[in-house]
């Protein structure tokens, strides 16, 4: 294969329409190539994906009858997994503003990955959206201009604006930047850098116009507070770092792209503050609502020690809070830090933790007691856990998926010239890279 | 054969696997699908349709209960009165929680049977307390027990209604004449409004309604009773196919105490608007800012 010199033609005057669909073809090659273990972990990935598809498909067609949800607790685990993910999708940021406010160059090296992530955890909380939705087909009647958007009154609008806003707003960084370096040129920062600016706020927005949906019904005490998005910012910087963090050791161990420890050792310096605000302010409402004691606590009563013999959220809540302080202490532990199987399970049981306190400790106490203070619990059906594994599989797919394609062609190992792309600050004695298998 | 060639034979062999798995496990929905017709999946929004798109949608619709449910039933689409503001009040010292208000709202309003549904719960209250957490409504007693008040909550018609300003697709607003109404053929079924309202006065369809044909009110109206399609939120809605025709409400009629009170609050003459200048009359949760048009009072 000899493009020596369409590339160099390309780098004169770029024949987009020529080498667009070369980067799109070779995009799609990336993709689909690799190793035994890649292939056993997608075809893993596309069952659970699948098995989800059918579960969902068996919801449409039955109604949402198959579901746990009730008139008193009318969402579940869709909207308490689509809250999640909108964190995951903010978290990203925390790589972003580094690697450009701050301007360090390692974690702009990888900062690629945060924004991917963001992409995947979008679509994957979008996924929930629609999975919530009674009426799917109808989906078009939020279409602004062909359907009747609420906008501005809804916040669901917002929502809808915010999340696609924000998908778009990645996936334009995302695919200039990855394109340029197949070009082997340099990125225009006119192209990009406003986009990226952009991008820190957009990601603040999603996730405190996530956590307004709710703290904005005068009707649900547990949501009605001020505090609500502000925590879910401090605990989606716990997640989204964290989930970073295991992502970069995977890609480092199962690539060839260079991966510093820089970036991982600043990521864990976020979740130091991050995991403790998250704690300090979980404290602060445990404190005013229990101290209080009037009947707004019914909830939170019901949360954390079960209301009259109903316990089914305590178990979980406990769990939650007990994987955030772990996580907690071996943060602020240098010797335990230092010892990667124990930080790596602290990563994953504070991620773990922050999905039950803001998925299933979030929203259904939201509905229990309901409105007139009915106690009717809530309990997840096998149809439930089916769509919401196969919605995170699809995630997992795309951000994997992303990752392979992005990686090699950002490590410089694939472009549309045979020679690898090099910042200008790279050595020169640079060896060629190594091939991606 | 290259390896590039078994390779990417494999791969076009692993897509098309892929697909046609994809393919099966949402085959379900096109059992959906087959049921809906295209007219239906491209209807506008009832604000929207023409007197012309209306009548046909509104045959359409009787053709399709009579297809599902086996019954002739006449839909019509009953607008608002000038000059008429509804209201409702309702006694508390006279109700004695008898439930034949949820009852009636049962029939009229074509409710699914399986799950007994109504637009109407009434709550066995403590005597001495207006805690609502004191309050039950699973009660299966004879009623009225002693120590005990009734109190039937519905949808409050609020004039600052928290659900319609959440709707993300105005399926759902207030009338001129004060009743909320959904179009049930354009929600999508987010539930948004159901976590927004404060009165707990909204139902989902979590499946499509089961009702024999002969316990089917064929007195229906687009905007209120109806058979609703599943996937869509319902409510109260004063029974306006009959109180929009001068008619009263289907609980008020089925209450064997006279608890309740309906009327045009514009009329200075009518029943409710003595009630409400007469009587120490409340409103429930009046610190949300809702503004309810349900009132309650004490007779004593």
């Amino acid at each position: 294969m000899s493009r020596k010199t369409t590339a160099k033609e390309s780098e004169e005057r770029p024949k987009h329409w020529v080498s667009y669909p070369r980067f799109l073809w070779r995009s799609l090659a990336l993709a689909t190539d690799g190793s035994w273990a890649f292939y056993a972990w997608m075809t893993g990935l596309t069952a659970i994906a699948l098995v989800g598809a059918n579960a969902w498909a068996g919801q449409v067609s039955s109604g949402m009858g198959v579901t746990g949800m009730s008139d008193h607790v009318s969402w579940g685990l869709y909207i308490a997994n689509f809250t999640f993910a909108v964190g995951l999708a903010a978290g990203g940021v925390m790589m972003v503003i580094p690697a450009y406010l701050y301007h360090d160059d390692e974690m702009h090296d990888v900062v690629i990955v945060g924004e991917l992530l963001a992409i995947a955890a979008l679509i994957v909380s979008l996924g929930f959206v629609v999975a919530d939705l009674g009426r799917p087909d109808r989906f078009w009647h939020l279409l602004p201009g062909i359907g009747r958007f609420n906008w501005p009154i809804s916040m669901l609008t917002w929502d809808v604006v915010v999340l696609n806003g924000y998908l778009l707003l990645n996936l334009h960084i995302c695919g200039y930047l990855l394109y340029m370096r197949f070009l082997g040129r340099k990125p225009n920062p006119k192209w990009y850098v406003p986009f990226v600016f952009l991008s820190v706020i957009w990601a603040i927005s999603v996730h405190t116009v996530t956590a307004f949906l709710y703290s904005g019904l005068g009707g649900r005490p547990f949501w009605n507070s001020a505090l609500l998005a502000p925590r879910f910012l401090a605990s989606a910087f716990v997640t989204g770092p964290a989930f970073i963090v295991l992502a970069l050791q995977v890609v480092r161990r199962t690539t060839s792209f260079r991966v510093p420890e820089g970036p991982i050792q600043t990521l864990l310096k976020i979740m130091r503050v991050t995991v403790l605000v998250n704690l300090f302010m979980a404290g602060a409402e445990v404190f005013t609502e229990f101290y209080t004691g009037s009947s707004h606590v019914a909830a939170a009563r019901y949360l954390y020690i079960g209301l009259h013999g109903k316990t089914a959220l305590v178990p979980w809540i406990w769990t939650g809070l007990a994987f955030n302080v772990f996580a907690a202490i071996v943060l602020h532990t240098p010797k335990l830090v230092a010892k990667r199987p124990l930080l790596n399970l602290a990563l994953v049981l504070v991620f773990s933790g922050v999905w039950i306190e803001k998925g299933m400790g979030l929203i259904i106490p939201g509905f229990v007691p309901s409105t007139m203070h009915e106690l009717v619990e809530y309990y997840p059906t096998l149809t439930e856990w089916k769509v919401t594994a196969g919605l995170w599989a699809v995630g997992m797919m795309v951000f994997t998926i992303a990752l392979k394609v992005a990686l090699p062609i950002f490590g410089g190992e694939v472009g549309a010239g045979e020679r690898s792309w090099k910042r200008d600050d790279a050595p020169d004695s640079d060896p060629e890279p190594a091939p991606a298998e | 054969m290259s390896a590039l060639n078994r390779r990417r034979l494999l791969k076009g062999a692993g897509a098309t696997l892929g697909a046609l798995a994809f393919a099966k496990a949402i085959e379900p929905v096109f059992e959906f699908t087959a049921n809906l017709s295209g007219d239906e999946f491209l209807q506008k929004h009832y604000r929207e349709l023409s007197p012309d798109d209306l009548r046909t949608v509104l045959a359409r619709l009787e053709a399709e209960t009579k297809e599902k449910y086996g019954a002739d039933v006449t839909i019509r689409d009953i607008r608002p009165q000038d000059g008429v503001q509804f209201g409702y009040a309702l006694n508390l010292s006279t109700c004695i929680g008898c439930r034949r208000c949820a009852e009636a709202c049962h029939v009229e309003n074509n409710h699914d049977r399986k799950t007994h549904q109504s637009y109407i719960r009434v709550f066995e209250m403590q005597q001495g307390s207006f805690d609502m957490e004191q309050g039950d409504a699973t009660y299966d007693h004879p009623v009225p027990q002693p120590g005990r008040y009734y109190m039937p909550v519905q949808c409050q018609q609020c004039d600052n209604p928290p659900c319609t300003k959440v709707c993300p697709v105005e399926a759902t607003w207030k009338e001129k004449d004060g009743i909320v109404v959904v179009d049930y053929n354009w929600c999508i079924g987010c539930r948004y409004c159901e976590a927004a309202c404060p009165y707990h006065a909204r139902r989902f369809n979590w499946e499509a309604p089961e009702i024999s044909a002969e316990e089917i009110n064929p007195n229906q109206s687009y905007l209120s009773n109806r058979i609703r399609p599943q996937g869509v939120v319902e409510k109260c809605t004063f029974c306006l196919h009959r109180t929009r025709t001068g008619a009263l409400p289907a609980c008020l009629e089925a209450c064997p105490t006279g608890a309740r009170v309906f009327g045009n609050l514009l009329d200075p003459d009518s029943e409710i608007r003595w009630v409400l200048e007469n009587k120490r009359v409340f409103v429930l949760k009046e610190e949300l800012g809702a503004r309810p048009r349900f009132f309650y009072f004490f007779d004593v």
